[in-house]
């Protein structure tokens, strides 16, 4: 089975986030970059298919020169190979038709992303990716088997979850549930040796339109001082709530 | 070419979401000086819609349709929206919709903003607000393609009443056997139990409360309010809740009108999660919790003196106000 694992290279999750420019750029000062945390569950599931099962594993970035460390870690947390899409990932579209490059071209039965990246959230790219390289697509996906050609998926819905028969090729939104959190890879000494042997490849990207513009940033407005109420008055916590909140 | 916006149904009846779904529409359509149309798939009946601005409602009755399938329901709305000639489409941000809605921006050929959490600044160029960098910021999005697809955040717009009478006609869209080649097999979902994704009030507890045996007091408390229970990161790693209920970046996000936070010490990436809820309430014994920094209200206290007396208080305050 070839896999290939989207990989989205975000700041992590303790970020103070800024902008620059007249608030128009996300303002990278200080900030560490990360493996998107739902990449990450994501590119452990294709690790088990390749001990278990036999796969290799292909990890692609759309990106600058600036995500290959991002692309290594993956390599020594064991992915046999790595691409990246030289380009700027502006719109979830965008990124969607470079990557549908990279599948047409390698052939992949199984494509894993993240149910979105924890920068833009947009939640796009994995349907869209989908639908423009035909294959099936099953979102927010918590649990993934396959048997030759047969996939049983879980998905996470609205209060509960859903399995689901389908095949490959398959393309999933993937997200914590497909492994343990306790099951995620930390690259050793001996992975990041490897992976510095390891092949990654800069791709050229194709000419896509973008459809949608980040076009302005906003912080959220300064919030007012908590209002404090005593642990012997609660009739007041739940006055202001009533009157106040109007939430109750 | 009205908006058009998908109103979802559940064993036939509308969920809250498609009201105010319908609700953002009937504004949006306002603003361009147009109508909306409604698509409901076997809906047992449509006027409600009506009551939330919808002037036409697009019935569509298919047994193949009764369970959530994307790909067929994208198809569906496709034809629908082609049908309509609508060059904005408004869905929710629920799981279906979200699975649902990049499918259906590429066979549109249509821009996706999702998140979006305000009406348009403008509708030429369109322009939306929506939530990025986990709730920590908003970003102004122009949507540059001729149709336009946006995903409304949950609880961000509320419903609103409207006295238009909806019509109907019978919709039936033309689906093939690509449009099935997924199959749901079984649906495990919690009945008779509010889900934090429905629920206008949600009730979390953290590490705080030192083990799974002290939940019956967030149950409690919960049950009074008529709240969905959450945790934090930790409490559904140690097992001591389910992992659907864990809250925050790695976890769900919460848009709810009030989060009561009990026992967690308010973590970036938990906050990320509830950042969207409108009212947020602390109980926490460690007046330096992070968390008293991000709410609006809150109590200094042991959670487990607080909470049953704050679920006594609340019972009461129900009981004089039914
Ligand atoms: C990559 C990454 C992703 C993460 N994603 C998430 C996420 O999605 N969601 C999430 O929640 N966390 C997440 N975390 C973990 C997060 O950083 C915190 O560790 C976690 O939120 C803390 O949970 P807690 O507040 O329940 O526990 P603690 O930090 O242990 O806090 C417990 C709180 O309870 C209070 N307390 C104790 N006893 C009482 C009492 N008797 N009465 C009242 N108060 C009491 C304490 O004062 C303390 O404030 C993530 C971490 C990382 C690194």
């Amino acid at each position: 089975m070839k896999i290939l694992v989207c990989i989205s290279h975000v700041p992590d999750t303790t970020s103070k986030i800024n902008f620059t420019d007249g608030d128009t750029r996300f303002d990278t000062n200080g900030v560490q970059f990360v493996i998107n945390p739902n990449d990450e569950f994501g590119l452990t599931r294709a690790m088990w298919f390749k001990e278990k099962q036999g796969a290799s594993i292909t990890v692609v970035n759309v990106g600058g020169p600036e995500t290959e460390p991002t692309l290594r870690k993956a390599l020594a947390i064991g992915a046999d190979e790595a691409i990246r899409v030289n380009t700027e990932p502006t719109d979830g579209f965008f990124v969607a038709k470079q990557l549908a490059k990279i599948v047409a071209d390698g052939g992949f039965d199984l494509i894993i992303a993240g149910r979105e990246s924890i920068d833009y959230n947009g939640g796009m790219v994995p349907g869209m990716l989908a639908t423009l390289v035909n294959a099936n697509f099953v979102n927010t996906c918590i649990g993934l088997e396959i048997n030759d050609n047969d996939v049983t998926a879980i998905r996470e819905i609205d209060g509960g979850k859903e399995t689901l028969k389908t095949s490959l090729p398959l393309v999933i939104g993937g997200q914590k549930g497909l492994v343990e959190e306790s099951d995620l890879r930390i690259p050793n000494m001996r992975g990041i040796m490897m992976a510095r042997q390891k092949k990654l490849t800069v791709a050229e990207p194709v000419e896509a339109t973008k459809e949608t513009t980040a076009v302005k940033f906003e912080n959220p407005a300064p919030k007012g001082a908590v209002k404090l109420v005593s642990p012997d008055n609660l009739d007041e916590l739940v006055s202001l709530l009533h009157n106040e909140a109007k939430v109750i | 070419m009205s908006v058009l916006v998908y109103t979802e149904t559940e064993n036939g009846k509308f969920k809250k979401t498609a009201f105010e779904v319908a609700s953002y529409a009937k504004e949006v359509a306002a603003m361009m000086g147009t109508s909306v149309t409604a698509i409901a798939i076997n809906a047992e009946n449509a006027t409600e819609l009506g009551s939330y601005g919808v002037d036409k409602v697009l019935m569509v009755k298919n047994e193949k349709l009764n369970t959530f399938n994307a790909k067929a329901y994208a198809d569906t709305l496709k034809q629908a929206a082609d049908k309509e000639q609508a060059k904005v489409i408004i869905v929710s941000s629920s799981a279906d919709s979200k699975f649902m809605a990049p499918i259906l921006a590429v066979k549109l050929n249509a821009g996706y903003a999702s998140n979006v959490v305000s009406l348009p600044e403008s509708t030429s160029p369109f322009k939306v607000k929506r939530t990025a960098f986990s709730n920590k910021a908003f970003n102004i999005t122009e949507i540059t393609t001729d149709v336009k697809l946006v995903g409304v955040s949950k609880n961000s717009f509320g419903l609103k009443e409207n006295t238009a009478t909806a019509s109907e006609e019978a919709f039936a869209p033309e689906l093939n056997n690509d449009d099935f080649t997924i199959k749901v097999e079984s649906v495990d979902k919690a009945t008779g139990k509010v889900t934090i994704a429905d629920a206008d009030i949600v009730v979390s507890g953290g590490r705080g409360l030192k083990g799974p045996e002290n939940w019956n007091m967030i149950e409690n408390l919960a049950e009074v309010l008529g709240a969905a229970t959450a945790c934090s990161k930790p409490v559904s790693d140690m097992g001591w809740r389910p992992h659907s209920e864990h809250v925050g970046q790695t976890g769900k996000p919460v848009a709810s009108n009030l989060y009561i936070a009990i026992g967690i010490s308010g973590a970036i990436q938990h906050l990320a999660g509830i950042n969207a809820s409108k009212v947020k309430v602390v109980i926490n014994n460690d007046p330096e919790a992070p968390f008293f920094k991000a709410a609006d209200y809150g109590v200094v206290g042991d959670a487990f003196e607080v909470v049953p007396r704050l679920t006594e208080k609340l019972k009461e305050f129900k009981a004089n106000n039914a």
